[in-house]
């Protein structure tokens, strides 16, 4: 089953005096994943909201199948059976899977027969590439289930074309491999066309069929997959041959513990234990990286170190002080915490690029004084740390919540780890972002350590850890299970760990 | 249309149907449009007269307005406005009846405190039952609401009436000469004055200032405030005690300034206006200041309309509720335009 399924003619568009998109085509074909890459702010969410009728090109157009119709807004692209899954959740929490799918239908009828609802539902469910319990709530599924239960969202709804952003961001390995393997499945076998956006190239190589990527706007060009090498993508995406910097790991002076968790413990929202008399140590000029399968308290323990969720038992000391999250603090012990998710967790999404730079600062002089703002200062302040991580646009005025995902990571990197922090809380830091800003990251994360930094890294991404870590710690059920050094990293050791199957786990 | 000028091209294009949609209601109703809108204009912008008519009752309207706009920047909802006003009245009445032996300006000071005081609890204890009790704050301002007639009718009625007043029972006296001035040789009292100040004062506050700047953290989003460090529960407090004291303080205004004592006008639907003011002035303080004096207009042409058109009383409030829908409306076309263009408001 060959054929066109969805075809993009130079579509252009602008925001503001920011061209976001300048001339791009695509061709989809049916019965593949066809991949669309490129660096953080090249366009990709642009174009394929463009292709989903959510904006409106300033140029172009986006035709569907051999009859070419016209998609001019989402209702078109609905009608038309295009389907997108968005990179952040649109499940309803509190409601269960039966009830979200059914939710998901256009035109439902006034009156819902759930019992016939849900044979039918069983019935689709078994030649849908994954199997959910239909009765889970929502908020009871791991981030792989949740994902998978929006693909199915939208299989359910008959699409003929799917769109994927960044589908595999919140999943682990494994869970990308098994979501990604079934859905190529299905595109082979019911000629669906599948669009994906990642910054993965180990995802490319493995699933896709076709590439296209894009670079500032532009179309950089489209090639089979089997034809192009690794490095020659990434050239595309970035102009010129990458070279990535090797990271310096400095023998640090011994600058004593600054971060110190105690026997602390933290209930979930439902009022479970999550993180359970968990304890350990950071010091000065060290990495400490706290490895696990998503939903095994990692959230929770971020949470509570950010200030966003109570403890139930236990302390954490920073600096030697107990520490309790309060600004005077924060700001005293230069203590800086970047949590995942930064749109939901870090930023206000209305207020702009400089007020959000501003968060730790606005209320200390020069950027105020006598409580009185200074717009200017802020301003300045942000541009220079704008400049330094290569934020793009280099607009501090436009709301934080337009920048592409990637540049809202850097943006809200670049406040925490400004200003020479003494404790650094980060938990995965390079979620979305392109191959040359995580190697950035990586680097200033290894710098802020050589400088002094206690820096508690928590991943889901096991190489990263080994990377950068000088101790490894695995958390799994809200505990500390095992713990090694990056040399003695036995990543198939460090699994078994991770899925809970080393039997009880010990004091550590 | 270009889109800097979306902000005050839509919310005008409302008013201006608006008016086209009152006009088909009041020839429904058997009147000439056209005749109409002339009396309004006549009753509220014609002279000077109606000006003062116009200002005088704009004044409570613009603090009842903050009561709902304040609180409004942190994304919530308050209706309370009405029994802060009520509960502010009363309170000042009852400060200004023990300051009766004190110098003028004392009394003065003494029943706007009182007032803001507790309006200020009121609202503040809706603010802590949202964030403690998780209880929502618009149904428990609502309930408050009832909760503070009540009261006023009760006391007014029973223990604390004057027992001279007879066909409309009232508190004591607060004392003539302790009453609040006019400015210059108008008869606009000096609340005016204090609500303009007011709103000028919360706009600098919210605009200018480091406290603003935390007050948006918080209302945009919780969350990133926390992990800034921000006390987010002393925000709301605070932020809805200045909501309800700036009602509060309105409640005052109308004892000191016109009736001298507390009473059933009290319950005049100040509060209730305010609503509607804040958000058609989509909760930003200096615009609250026009929309205030265009619903005082309404309200002090609301007499002429009834005089000279034979219309009934309901009709100002049926103005009112289009301009409030029209203008409800806009915002949404608006928020969905922004995002159609990739800005957003
Ligand atoms: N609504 C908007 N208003 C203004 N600028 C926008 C808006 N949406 C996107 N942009 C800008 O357009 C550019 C492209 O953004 P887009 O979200 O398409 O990037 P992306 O390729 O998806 O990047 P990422 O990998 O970081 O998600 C960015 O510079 C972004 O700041
Ligand atoms: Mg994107």
């Amino acid at each position: 089953m060959t054929g066109l399924a969805l075809e993009a003619i130079n579509v252009s568009k602008r925001f503001g005096d920011l061209q976001a998109l300048d001339r791009v085509s695509l061709k989809l074909k049916k019965g593949g994943i066809h991949a669309l890459l490129g660096e953080n702010g090249a366009g990709k969410s642009t174009l394929v909201k463009c292709i989903v009728g959510f904006y409106t090109p300033d140029e172009g157009e986006v035709l569907l199948g051999e009859h070419q119709q016209l998609i001019s807004n989402p209702r078109d692209a609905h009608d038309l059976g295009i389907g997108m899954v968005y990179q952040h959740f649109t499940l309803v929490p509190n409601m269960t899977v039966l009830e979200n799918l059914v939710l998901a239908r256009p035109r439902l009828p006034s009156i819902i027969d759930w019992n016939k609802e849900r044979m039918a539902i069983a019935e689709r469910m078994k030649g849908m590439p994954f199997q959910l319990p239909l009765d889970a709530p929502v908020n009871h599924l791991a981030a792989g289930e949740k994902q998978k239960l929006e693909i199915i969202k939208q299989l359910l709804l008959d699409v003929k074309v799917l769109i994927l952003d960044e589908p595999t961001s919140v999943l682990t390995p494994d869970e990308a491999d098994e979501v990604l393997g079934q859905i190529k499945d299905m595109a082979r076998r019911t000629g669906l066309a599948v669009l994906m956006i990642t910054h993965k190239f180990r995802e490319v190589v493995l699933y896709a069929d076709d590439v296209t990527v894009l670079r500032r706007g532009r179309y950089v060009g489209s090639e089979r997959v089997g034809d192009v090498s690794v490095e020659k993508m990434s050239e595309m995406m970035v102009g010129r041959e990458f070279s990535g910097t090797a990271l310096a790991r400095e023998p640090a002076a011994d600058q004593g513990v600054k971060l110190a968790i105690d026997a602390l413990t933290i209930e979930d929202d439902s009022g479970l234990p999550a993180v359970s008399n968990l304890s350990l140590t950071v010091k000065g000029g060290e990495i400490v990286g706290i490895a696990g399968v998503s939903g095994n308290g990692q959230r929770e323990l971020v949470e509570a170190l950010a200030g966003q969720r109570p403890t139930t038992g236990g302390e954490i000391r920073v600096m030697g002080e107990r520490y309790r999250g309060e600004r005077q603090e924060l700001l005293r012990h230069r203590f800086h915490c970047l949590p995942e998710e930064p749109l939901r967790n870090a930023s206000v999404s209305r207020m702009s690029v400089a007020e959000n730079l501003g968060f730790r600062c606005f209320d200390r002089p020069p950027h105020s004084i006598g409580g009185f703002l200074r717009r200017r200062a802020i301003n300045a302040y942000a541009q220079r740390l704008i400049a330094e991580f290569k934020v793009s646009p280099a607009n501090t005025a436009i709301p934080i919540g337009n920048l592409s995902g990637g540049n809202v990571q850097r943006a809200i990197l670049a406040r925490e780890l400004w200003d020479q922090p003494n404790v650094l809380v980060v938990a995965n830091p390079c979620f979305g972002l392109d191959f040359t800003a995580v190697a950035e990251i990586h680097a200033r994360l290894m710098a802020a350590r050589n400088a002094g930094a206690a820096v508690l890294l928590i991943s889901e991404d096991l190489d990263e850890i080994i990377e950068l870590a000088d101790r490894i710690d695995v958390i799994s059920d809200g505990r500390l299970v095992y713990e090694t050094t990056p040399q003695a990293a036995d990543p198939i050791v460090i699994g078994h760990h991770m899925a809970g199957h080393a039997g009880e786990p010990h004091a550590h | 249309m270009p889109i800097a000028l979306a902000p005050f091209l839509i919310p005008l294009s409302a008013l201006l149907l608006s008016s086209v949609l009152f006009g088909a209601f009041v020839w429904m109703a058997g009147a000439t449009p056209s005749d109409v809108y002339q009396s309004i204009y006549r009753g509220a912008f014609g002279t000077w007269y109606s000006w003062q008519n116009t200002l005088t009752r704009a004044a409570p309207l613009m603090l009842t307005a903050l009561c709902t706009a304040l609180p409004a920047r942190l994304g919530l909802v308050v209706i309370g406005g009405e029994g802060a006003v009520v509960i502010g009245g009363l309170v000042a009445a009852l400060a200004g009846i023990a300051l009766l032996d004190a110098h003028p300006m004392v009394a003065l000071v003494g029943m706007a405190l009182a007032s803001i005081i507790a309006g200020g609890a009121l609202i503040g204890l809706v603010g802590w039952l949202r964030q403690a009790r998780n209880v929502n704050e618009t149904i428990s301002s609502l309930l408050f609401n009832y909760i503070c007639i009540a009261i006023l009718n009760f006391l007014v009625v029973g223990p604390l009436r004057d027992p001279e007043t007879l066909n409309k029972p009232s508190t004591h006296h607060i004392g003539e000469t302790h009453m609040l001035g006019y400015l210059g040789d108008s008869s606009i009292h000096m609340g005016f004055a204090f609500g303009l100040i007011a709103c000028l004062i919360l706009w600098i506050l919210y605009k200018h200032t480091t406290f603003g700047f935390a007050v948006d953290m918080v209302g945009g989003n919780a969350r990133a405030a926390r992990l800034s460090g921000l006390p987010v529960r002393k925000i709301m407090l605070l932020v809805t005690f200045m909501g309800g004291a700036a009602a509060g303080l309105a409640g005052m205004i109308e004892v000191a300034a016109v009736h001298g004592r507390a009473n059933a006008s009290l319950n005049a639907g100040y509060g209730y206006e305010g609503i509607l003011i804040a958000f058609a002035a989509r909760h930003h303080p200096l615009a609250i200041v026009p929309m205030a004096i265009l619903f005082g207009g309404i309200r002090a042409a609301s007499d002429l309309l009834q005089r000279n058109h034979d219309l009934p009383d309901a009709t100002s409030l049926v103005l009112q509720g289009i301009i409030f829908v029209l203008v409800l409306a806009s915002e949404a076309i608006y928020a969905r335009m922004a995002a159609k263009s990739g800005y957003k408001s």
